[in-house]
C-alpha cells in the first residue's frame, strides 16, 4: 500500500471513530459533563469555600485543572478500550485485520479516536468550569501539550487493555482498580505537600501525579514538582505503551487464533 | 498465473487440535473453485489462514505470487472475503459499512461512493443503505457481506458458505451475479454445503476431509467418475410383482415407489418402454441424491454421519 492509501485508511478509521462517539453521545459526551458539574458545585462551591486556599489559589481554581485532567484521562482510556474491545466482541475487527492497513495506522486511528473524545470533553469541562471560576491560563504551550500527550498516553493504555480483554468485565478492571485510585491520589483534590513526607515520596511514584501537576502549572503557574520530570515521564510511558501496542498487534494477541 | 497457491499448510490450534495436516492447493487465475467438505473438515481454517485471520503453524501461502510471510499487505490487497459468520458492526448502517471497508483498502471516498452504489444496487440493498445493519434480514446480511467484499474490486473473491440460509430465488440470483463477476476476470473460491451450488458454479473442486485434501480435480472429471445414479419413481398403481425390477438393479421401497440404480450410459427411454409394457404408469421421477453427494459420500467414506443428514438437507432445499 502506498502512502496515499494509508492516508485514506487513516481518515476512514478516524472518521469511523468520531461517528461512533457522536452516535452514542449520550454515553460518551454527556456523563462527564454532568459528573464534573457536580464536582464543581459540591467540592468547588459548597465545600471549597470552607477549605480556603490551596497552593495559593482558591480551592475551586485549584481543582479545575485536576478535574479537566481526570476527564481527559478516563475518557481517552474508555473510548479506546470500549471501541476496540467492542470491535473484537462484534467481530468487525476482522474487517480491519483482513485489510492491508498496517498496524501502526490501525493504532493511530484508535488513538486519534481517544484523543478526539477526551479533548472534546476537556473543552466541555473547561467551558463548564468557566461558570464557576475565571481561568487565566499562564502557559498555553504547557497546558495544551500536556493535555494532548496525556490523551495519547491513556488512549494507548486503553488499547493494551482492549487487546487483552476477553469479556466485558475485563474492560472495567483496570479503570476501577488502577486508573481511578491513581487519579484520585494524583493530587487532583489536594496538594501533595499536605501529606506526611513518607507519603509524599510514595506519591512521586504515581505518574498521574506528575501529569496533573504539569497541567496545573500550565494553567495556574503552580506545581508541586518540576515540569521537566513530568514531560519525561509522560513521554517515556507513551513510547513504552506504543511499542507494546504494536508488538501485540503484530503478534495478533487476542485477535488471531 | 496462480491466484492462490498453498503448500504443505498445517494448522495446530492452541488446544493442540490439528485442523490442517499439510494441504496443497492451487487455484488458477480466473478460476471458479469449490472447496467442499463436511463440518469441521478445515475449510474455514484454510480460508482464515489465507486471509490472515488465523496464524498458520507451517507451510506457505501465495496470493498472486505474494507470499503472506513476506508480502502480506500486497497479498491482502488482492483478496475480498465473505466470511462464514456475520462480522459487520450490527450498530452501523449499511452504506458506512461498505464505505469503511473501501477506505481500509485505500479507495478514495468519491470512488468508494460510486462503487458502493453499484454493488448495493446489484445486490438489491440500495434501498436499505441507511438501515442499521442489525435490522436487515438474514439473506440481506449475507448480501451485504458480498457487497462489502467487492467494494475494493479484489482479484480473488473468497466466499465461505455465502448462500447459507438464503432462499432459493435469492440464491439463484447470487449465483448469476457470481458468474458475472467471474466472467469479468475475478477468481472465485467458495465453500458450500449445497453441492448443487458447486456443481452449477464451479469448474474445479477440492474435497477436504479431516484436514486433508482427498480430491483435487475439475468438476467434469469428478462427475464422470460417478457411473451410477439412483432414480426414484412414483407409480400410479401399487406394484404387485417386483420381479420386473431385477434387470434394472432396482428395488421397491413402498407400494407405489421404486428405486432404480442406473449406469449413466443407460437410456431412460428403454426403461420407460419396459415399464409401460408392464402396464406401469410413472407419475413422477426424481434422483435420490445429487450425484456429487453420492460421490462425496463415497470419497469421504461415511454413511450415517452429519454428511448424510447434510445431503438430505441439501436435497430438501431443492
Ligand atoms: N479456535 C479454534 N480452536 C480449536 N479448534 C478449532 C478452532 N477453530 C476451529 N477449530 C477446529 O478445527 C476444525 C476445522 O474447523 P473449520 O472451521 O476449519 O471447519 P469447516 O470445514 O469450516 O467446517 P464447517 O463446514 O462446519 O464450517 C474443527 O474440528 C474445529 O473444531
Ligand atoms: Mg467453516
Amino acid at each position: 500500500m502506498k502512502l496515499a492509501s494509508y492516508r485514506v485508511a487513516f481518515h476512514t478509521l478516524v472518521h469511523k471513530e468520531i461517528m461512533r462517539i457522536m452516535r452514542i453521545w449520550v454515553q460518551t459526551l454527556v456523563p462527564p459533563a454532568i459528573t464534573m458539574t457536580l464536582y464543581f458545585v459540591i467540592f468547588g462551591n459548597l465545600i471549597g469555600s470552607r477549605i480556603g486556599q490551596m497552593g495559593g489559589h482558591s480551592y475551586m481554581e485549584y481543582i479545575v485543572p485536576g478535574l479537566i485532567m481526570l476527564s481527559v484521562i478516563t475518557n481517552a482510556y474508555a473510548n479506546v478500550v470500549t471501541s476496540f474491545f467492542g470491535a473484537k466482541f462484534g467481530k468487525h475487527i476482522e474487517e480491519l485485520l483482513i485489510s492491508p492497513v498496517p498496524n501502526w495506522v490501525i493504532l493511530w486511528g484508535y488513538v486519534l479516536g481517544g484523543m478526539a473524545r477526551s479533548l472534546a470533553i476537556g473543552v466541555i469541562v473547561t467551558i463548564i468550569s468557566l461558570f464557576f471560576t475565571r481561568l487565566q491560563v499562564q502557559h498555553w504551550g504547557i497546558t495544551i501539550s500536556v493535555l494532548i500527550l496525556t490523551s495519547i498516553l491513556f488512549s494507548l493504555a486503553g488499547f493494551v487493555n482492549a487487546v487483552f480483554a476477553q469479556k466485558f468485565d475485563d474492560i472495567s478492571i483496570v479503570p476501577t482498580f488502577v486508573l481511578t485510585p491513581l487519579t484520585y491520589l494524583g493530587g487532583i483534590f489536594y496538594s501533595v505537600q499536605l501529606l506526611p513526607e513518607f507519603w509524599q515520596k510514595v506519591s512521586m511514584l504515581n505518574p498521574i501525579l506528575h501529569m496533573v501537576n504539569a497541567f496545573r502549572y500550565g494553567i495556574l503557574g503552580v506545581s508541586d514538582i518540576p515540569i521537566a520530570t513530568a514531560y519525561s515521564i509522560i513521554c517515556i510511558f507513551i513510547v513504552l505503551f506504543y511499542c507494546i501496542c504494536l508488538r501485540l498487534l503484530q503478534r495478533g494477541v487476542g485477535l488471531r487464533t | 498465473m496462480t491466484a492462490l497457491s498453498i503448500r504443505n499448510l498445517t494448522k495446530v490450534y492452541a488446544n493442540g487440535f490439528q485442523a490442517l495436516k499439510g494441504i496443497d492447493l492451487d487455484v488458477a487465475e480466473g478460476g471458479f473453485y469449490a472447496l467442499l467438505g463436511p463440518n469441521g473438515a478445515g475449510k474455514s481454517t484454510t480460508i482464515g489462514i489465507v486471509t490472515s485471520l488465523v496464524n498458520k503453524t507451517a507451510g506457505s501461502v501465495k496470493v498472486f505470487g505474494h507470499d503472506i510471510d513476506q508480502e502480506l499487505e500486497q497479498a491482502k490487497a488482492c483478496i475480498g472475503l465473505v466470511p462464514q459468520e456475520l462480522n459487520f458492526n450490527q450498530f452501523e448502517e449499511v452504506l458506512p459499512i461498505i464505505l469503511n471497508q473501501a477506505g481500509y483498502y485505500g479507495v478514495p471516498r468519491k470512488i468508494a461512493l460510486e462503487r458502493a452504489e453499484f454493488y448495493l444496487r446489484k445486490l438489491d440493498l440500495w434501498d436499505q443503505r441507511e438501515l442499521m445493519s442489525q435490522r436487515l434480514s438474514g439473506g440481506m446480511k449475507r448480501r451485504l457481506m458480498i457487497a462489502r467484499a467487492l467494494v475494493h474490486e479484489p482479484r480473488l473473491l473468497i466466499l465461505d458458505e455465502p448462500t447459507a440460509g438464503v432462499d432459493l430465488e435469492i440464491r439463484r440470483s447470487m449465483w448469476k451475479f457470481l458468474r458475472e463477476i467471474n466472467a469479468q476476470g475475478t477468481t472465485i473460491i467458495l465453500t458450500t454445503h449445497y453441492l448443487e451450488e458447486a456443481e452449477t458454479l464451479c469448474r474445479n473442486v477440492g474435497i477436504i476431509n479431516n484436514g486433508e485434501i482427498i480430491k483435487n480435480t475439475d468438476m467434469k472429471t469428478l462427475l464422470s467418475e460417478l457411473d451410477v445414479e439412483t432414480f426414484v419413481l412414483m407409480l400410479r398403481q401399487p406394484l404387485q410383482d417386483n420381479s420386473i425390477l431385477s434387470p434394472f438393479n432396482g428395488r421397491q421401497t413402498d407400494e407405489n415407489t421404486i428405486e432404480l440404480d442406473l449406469p449413466r450410459s443407460e437410456s431412460l427411454n428403454r426403461i420407460f418402454q419396459q415399464l409401460s409394457a408392464n402396464n406401469l404408469e410413472v407419475v413422477s421421477v426424481r434422483t435420490r441424491e445429487n450425484p456429487l453427494e453420492a460421490l462425496f459420500m463415497g470419497l469421504v467414506g461415511i454413511e450415517e454421519t452429519p454428511l448424510a443428514a447434510l445431503s438430505e438437507a441439501a436435497g430438501a432445499a431443492r
